[in-house]
Parts: structure tokens; C-alpha cells; sequence
């Protein structure tokens, strides 16, 4: 009894400790970047939400956010660079181009990354505004708070 | 200007009788059809001055399917000093299209050259690295042609799902 | 297949990837360099991560669809690139837009331009170090994206300007919103002249870093600002004027080396040249024959409907708001005369049989814009240089070839060149001051 309050707490604080403090990777390709920027500048800012230190290096990442058209030739690109993220990692699909190939339904482009990589939040918009990003990074700070936080040491076959 | 514009396909009309096949001003733009292998000779000729189209604004490809020359090459020529432009087109048959390459002019015509043969497959004689721009290694086909599908997807890695 | 560098590469030299995604490329580029500790021996680009078909997809739309595709190709400044394609089709067509409509597409040109001009800088100073210069210009690029919401309902890709003219007047109320972007734009660029300028740090980055000449900036067909920063005189809105650029008052900044402190300075001076242009097309814009008032007294739609079964409705119809803007009282100001090329106003469609055969026949594929046979070639001045648009068209409602001439392609074909024998830290200033633009890059 005791132990279960333990553990159900201690899943708690580090949910609370992991959503807010993102390190988050923007992996832009297109025009969704430039909401982006917008985002994380002075008017709507990231940092208030914790998810202000942009890293380029996938292996000090927690979140990727995979902002913009991803083509064809680029696919392998981003599958490497989750590959080499640690756990626990969390993948913020934005624009209509990374969530269903947008606009463009031809020979060069993705039809949406999920077709590569698992994705946790979806962010509609073409492109979607900065307040939109927002919420979408409080949705996914809910599934963070919310989700099993895997704490305890496995053994792995 | 009009008697500016005319010099222009005038003088090319004489001193290539042969080469240049047709001279025409739509909407307002020159225009002449030359023959293939007269290209480098009349882009050399005309980079001199008085004409001074020193600058290859761009170079592009139309596939006309069903015909029996089948791709046009289309040449876009800029002046600054003069103001003018001129275009330059080119038919090219079906079977192994080939043309020469204007590198040793223009600096630019590297990337468009390389471009339009990733597009359309047109082979380019002289150019020092003809490999494909946009597309990458292992795509087969060219993707501007018009019997190549729209829709037709080679992915590089495995997907996850059917799309 | 190996590529030229490692062909070429010597035995003791060290080659690293600046791969697709990287801080420093704006959008997604490959630089391959061969390096001898830092200095850059040889380099060679990969381009065509962002590859979307472009050209390709235009082939399979109607010339009126394709015009959201023609936003996302220099999506820092999308309504140049859709004027470009407009203006392409009007050329061939043979159209031409009303006075007020050619006022209204200079002004959100110019300020597209201005947004375009210091996103690029914004980008190039930030990754240099300078990041309070950055934070600077996005706040200013905040205040223009407001005033061209207001106007055209979205930030960034508004597919505004149409055939014809545009989609909707000028908010009446756009008049304290232009002028404190105007105002602040002013203050902001003012503090970073004073930041940057003369910062001997920032001169020591930037000055004779990858100069290029004359001779060889026209050979590789560079437009735009990065040629008048080496010093020749060509923009296309002095060149071959379209709207009413002729009718309006600029100066063209100059500059004398070619090297990196030119081609921002080039920039920091154009923006305000554009600040100038968009206060005289304020002035001289001709005043609107009567005036927007969609909250004004006016019928029902569905009361006017009901009514036109009877006869002609010839009271007010009060529109949704979406449609703020584009009334039909508002249409000879802003839409061309000719019926068939410009979409009818929504009280004609739902009221009276002429208006739904119109809309009918504009919207439908196989009906639609036909234009005659032909290929006609148009530029406009973008932000990055002339952007070009090569149409061919067979007759029917889809183009045949749409080819776009991306000023950015030729610019960063240079690149290889430019930093040779430099530093791999002179290679940051030298990309941003290209501004290289993905989707004018790869199409």
C-alpha cells in the first residue's frame, strides 16, 4: 500500500520534472519555420513553458520537432537523427505536410512522418499559427505528466 | 527600340542563314529556333558586344509527348547594359537527346544543366559533373517527363504503414 | 556513387559533412568540405532536401489552384511570388488590374519584401552571435505580419493577389496599424544600425569575406541584392516596371566589393528604400469608389435568396465576415472587368442565374481560365532577386510547363567558389547572407 503511493508519486515528480524541462530539436526544413521562429521570439515565447533551449544535438534531445515538408530524399535523414535521440524522447509532428504529406501528393514527398517515425502530437495549420504550436506543447506536456515514466530498471532480453 | 529589338534576329538571321530556322516576338519577348548543334557558336557570338547578353538567365526543358522531336530546350539570354532579352529554342528528338553544354560560358549553367537532366534526362556533352540535383541516388526515371506519373513514390527507406 | 570532393580529395586532408540538418542551414542543405584544420580547400553543395514536386504538381491543377503552391516557394515573401505568377498570366492573357488594385499589390509587396529582408538578416546576425539583433527584427517582422493579416487574413501564405487584381480592399481601419509597424520598423532598424554597423566585430566577420566580381557575379546570373552589393545597377522595378513602381519614388543602394559587409548593408538599406515606397503608395493610392461597410444595413442572405426567386435583388446583402473586403460594390476597385477571368461576387452567384453560370464556369475543370496558346516569360524583383515565371500553355484550363526562375538557385550555385580557402566559420556569414530560401531553392 505504502509502496504503491510511493511509486505513484514518485512517477508524478518525474513526469512533473521531465514536461518541464524540454530540450527540444527543431528540425526545420520549410515555411513551417518560420512560425517557428515566431514562436520562440520575444511575442509568444517557448521558454515560459520550459521548452526554451533549442539543442542540435540529437543525443541531449528530448523533443523533436519535425517542422516543414520532409521529401523523399531527406526521410533517412530524420530517421537517423531519432534513432540516435535517447529515451525518453518525443516526437511533435507540425504542419499539414509532416502530418498527411499537405499540399503536395506527388513522386518527391512523404505522405506524413508517421510513416517513418512514431509521432505523439499532431499540430494542424498551414502553417500553424505560434498559438497553436503552444497548446500543442501543453497537450504534450499533459502526455508526459499522464504516461508510465518507465523508472525502473528492466532487464532487457 | 523597336529598331534595337530587330538588330538582334536581323543580324543572326545573316550570319547564320542556315542555323537559325525561325524568328518571332510574342507578346512583346524575342524569340529564335535554332538548330542543336549551332548553340555554343551563336551564345559565343552573341555575348560579344554590341548585343552584350552577357547573363544566362535561365535554361529550362518542355516535353512535348507524342511528337516526333520530342523535348525543346529553351534558353533564356539577359543584357544588362542594353536591357533586352532574348530566347533561344531548341528541338531535341526522342531517342537519346543530347546537347552541348554552355559551362564553358556561363558559370550557372552547371546547376540548371544538372537540374534538367535529373528532370528530363538530356544528356549534356562537355559538362565536367553530370550527376543528379534534386533527386537522389538509385531514383529511376525522370520525373518532369510527362509519361512518368505523378503519384509514382520510391522511398528510400522502408515505411511503417501502408500509405 | 562518390561524389566530386571525394574524387578529388587529397590523402591528408580531413573531410566533414555540414549535413541537411544544422543550425546554420536555413532549411536544409549538404555542404561537403575537404579542410585543412579550418581552412576550406574544397567544397561541393547537395541540394534537393526540399524537392517537393513543385513544377510537376502545377501540371496537374487549373491555373486558378495552383496559386496557394506559387505562396509556399519563397514563403518569406509570398506575395511576390504570387504576383510573379500573376502577373505572368496577365501578360499572356492580356488583362490588366485597376489602379487601386496595383496600389494595393505594391504595397504588400513591399511589405513582404521588408519581411523578407530581415528574416534574412535576422538569421545571418543571429548565427554570427549577435542575438538581441535577431530578437529585434522578429519583433518588427510581428508588427508588418499584423498589418498584413488584417488586410489579407492569414501571416504568411495569404494567396492574396489574384487574377485580375486582388482578393479584397484595404481594411478600412489599416491606417493606426501601418503606421506603428512603419514606426517601429523605423526604431528597430535604428538600433541595430547602431548595433552592428560599425561593430568592430562585426566588421572584422564580414568585411572581404567571399568577395565576389563583377564579371563573375553576372556569369552566374546572380540577381538582386547580392549583385548591387558588387556594385551593378539592375533592379527589375526600374528595369522593366510593372503595378506603378514607375509612378514612385526610390533610390537603388549600392554597394563596392561584393564581400559579406555589402550584402547586409545592401539589405539594411533597401528596407528602408521599401519603407519609403509603401508611404507614397499610401498617399497616392486613389481613393476607393465606395468604400467596404460589411457591418453597414443590409439584408439576410437567405432573405436574399428567397427574394431573387421572385425578381432581381437590388438592396444590400450583408455578407459572412470571412468575405470583409471583396463586396460586390467593392469589385471595380479591385478585380478587372473581365468576366471570365476573375471570380464573381458572392451576392451575383447566389442571387441571379448570369452570377452561378459564372461561378460555374470559372470554378469548373475542363471550363475555367483558358488561356491562348503560347509561352510567355515574366519577372518580378523578389527579395532575393528576379523571380521569373515560364509559362507554356496548350489552351486548355491547366498549364502545359510552369517553370519558376528561383533567384536563390544561381546565387547558391556560387557558394562552392565563394568559400574556398576561407574559414569554416567565414561559411555562416557568407550562407546567411545569401538568403537562401528552400523553396525557391529545390522548388
Amino acid at each position: 500500500m505504502a509502496g504503491g503511493w510511493i511509486t505513484t508519486k514518485l512517477n508524478y515528480v518525474i513526469g512533473w520534472g521531465r514536461k518541464f524541462s524540454l530540450f527540444h530539436y527543431p528540425f526545420i526544413t520549410a515555411c513551417c519555420g518560420m512560425e517557428y521562429m515566431s514562436g520562440a521570439c520575444a511575442h509568444w515565447d517557448f521558454d515560459r513553458f520550459g521548452c526554451g533551449l533549442t539543442t542540435f544535438s540529437p543525443r541531449q534531445a528530448d523533443l523533436i520537432m519535425v517542422v516543414g515538408t520532409i521529401s523523399q530524399k531527406e526521410a533517412p535523414v530524420l530517421k537517423t537523427i531519432y534513432d540516435q535521440m535517447c529515451e525518453p524522447k518525443w516526437v511533435l509532428a507540425v504542419g499539414a505536410c509532416t502530418l498527411s504529406g499537405g499540399i503536395y501528393d506527388n513522386y518527391a514527398v512523404v505522405q506524413g512522418i508517421d510513416n517513418i517515425i512514431p509521432v505523439d502530437v499532431y499540430v494542424p495549420g498551414c502553417p500553424p499559427r505560434p498559438e497553436t504550436f503552444l497548446d500543442a506543447i501543453v497537450k504534450l506536456q499533459q502526455k508526459i505528466q499522464n504516461q508510465d515514466q518507465e523508472w525502473r530498471l528492466k532487464r532487457r532480453k | 527600340m523597336a529598331t534595337e529589338k530587330k538588330k538582334v534576329t536581323e543580324v543572326l538571321k545573316d550570319k547564320f542563314p542556315e542555323k537559325v530556322k525561325d524568328v518571332s516576338f510574342p507578346l512583346g519577348d524575342e524569340t529564335i529556333v535554332i538548330e542543336a548543334d549551332a548553340l555554343l557558336e551563336i551564345c559565343r557570338f552573341l555575348m560579344k558586344d554590341p548585343f552584350a547578353l552577357t547573363m544566362l538567365l535561365d535554361l529550362t526543358c518542355v516535353d512535348y509527348i507524342g511528337e516526333e522531336m520530342r523535348f525543346e530546350m529553351v534558353y533564356h539570354l539577359f543584357s544588362i547594359t542594353n536591357n533586352n532579352r532574348l530566347r533561344i529554342k531548341i528541338r531535341l528528338p526522342e531517342k537519346d537527346p543530347a546537347i552541348a553544354s554552355l559551362t564553358p560560358l556561363w558559370k550557372n549553367a552547371n546547376w540548371l544543366e544538372r537540374e534538367v537532366y535529373d528532370m528530363f534526362g538530356i544528356h549534356f556533352t562537355g559538362h565536367p559533373y553530370l550527376k543528379r540535383l534534386f533527386m537522389y541516388d538509385g531514383f529511376e526515371g525522370h520525373p518532369l517527363r510527362k509519361d512518368y506519373p505523378l503519384r509514382k513514390r520510391q522511398p528510400m527507406i522502408p515505411m511503417r504503414r501502408k500509405e | 556513387m562518390t561524389y566530386r570532393i571525394q574524387q578529388e580529395a587529397r590523402k591528408e586532408s580531413l573531410m566533414v559533412n555540414m549535413g541537411p540538418s544544422h543550425p546554420a542551414m536555413h532549411g536544409t542543405i549538404r555542404i561537403m568540405l575537404e579542410l585543412d584544420g579550418e581552412r576550406v580547400l574544397n567544397a561541393e553543395l547537395e541540394v534537393g532536401y526540399l524537392h517537393r514536386g513543385f513544377e510537376k504538381i502545377c501540371e496537374h491543377k487549373t491555373y486558378f489552384n495552383l496559386l496557394p503552391y506559387t505562396d509556399r516557394l519563397n514563403y518569406v515573401s509570398p506575395l511576390i511570388n504570387n504576383l510573379g505568377y500573376v502577373m505572368t498570366l496577365e501578360k499572356l492573357l492580356g488583362i490588366e488590374a485597376p489602379e487601386r488594385a496595383q496600389y494595393i499589390r505594391v504595397i504588400m509587396s513591399e511589405l513582404s519584401r521588408v519581411s523578407d529582408h530581415l528574416t534574412a538578416l535576422a538569421a545571418m546576425t543571429m548565427e554570427c552571435g549577435a542575438f538581441t539583433v535577431f530578437l529585434y527584427m522578429i519583433q518588427a517582422r510581428e508588427e508588418i505580419w499584423n498589418v498584413i493579416e488584417q488586410t489579407t487574413g492569414a501571416r504568411m501564405t495569404t494567396s492574396f493577389i489574384r487574377i485580375g487584381g486582388v482578393r479584397a480592399d484595404l481594411h478600412p481601419n489599416m491606417d493606426p496599424l501601418l503606421d506603428k509597424a512603419i514606426d517601429s520598423t523605423r526604431k528597430l532598424m535604428k538600433d541595430c544600425h547602431g548595433l552592428l554597423d560599425k561593430n568592430k566585430i562585426w566588421i572584422n566577420r564580414t568585411r572581404n569575406v567571399a568577395v565576389i566580381s563583377k564579371e563573375d557575379a553576372i556569369n552566374y546570373g546572380f540577381t538582386g541584392p547580392c549583385l548591387r552589393a558588387t556594385g551593378v545597377y539592375y533592379d527589375v522595378r526600374k528595369a522593366h516596371p510593372y503595378c506603378v513602381y514607375d509612378q514612385l519614388e526610390f533610390e537603388v543602394p549600392l554597394g563596392d566589393n561584393g564581400d559579406n559587409y555589402d550584402r547586409y548593408i545592401v539589405r539594411m538599406r533597401e528596407i528602408e528604400q521599401s519603407l519609403r515606397i509603401i508611404e507614397q503608395a499610401r498617399k497616392k493610392i486613389p481613393r476607393s469608389t465606395s468604400p467596404s461597410q460589411l457591418m453597414a444595413e443590409g439584408i439576410e442572405p437567405a432573405e436574399a435568396i428567397k427574394a431573387s426567386r421572385d425578381k432581381k435583388v437590388e438592396a444590400k446583402i450583408q455578407l459572412s465576415p470571412n468575405l470583409e473586403g471583396s463586396e460586390k460594390e467593392v469589385y471595380p476597385d479591385i478585380l478587372s472587368e473581365r468576366k471570365q477571368y476573375i471570380v464573381p461576387p458572392k451576392e451575383d452567384t447566389y442571387t441571379n442565374i448570369e452570377g452561378l453560370i459564372n461561378h460555374f464556369k470559372f470554378f469548373m475543370k475542363g471550363h475555367g481560365i483558358r488561356p491562348p496558346k503560347g509561352d510567355v516569360y515574366f519577372s518580378v524583383e523578389g527579395g532575393s532577386g528576379e523571380v521569373g515565371y515560364y509559362i507554356v500553355s496548350d489552351g486548355t484550363d491547366k498549364p502545359y510547363r510552369l517553370h519558376l526562375r528561383g533567384p536563390c538557385f544561381h546565387i547558391v550555385a556560387a557558394l562552392e567558389e565563394m568559400i574556398l580557402g576561407h574559414y569554416i566559420a567565414d561559411i555562416i556569414p557568407t550562407f546567411g547572407s545569401m538568403n537562401m530560401i528552400g523553396g525557391e531553392l529545390d522548388r
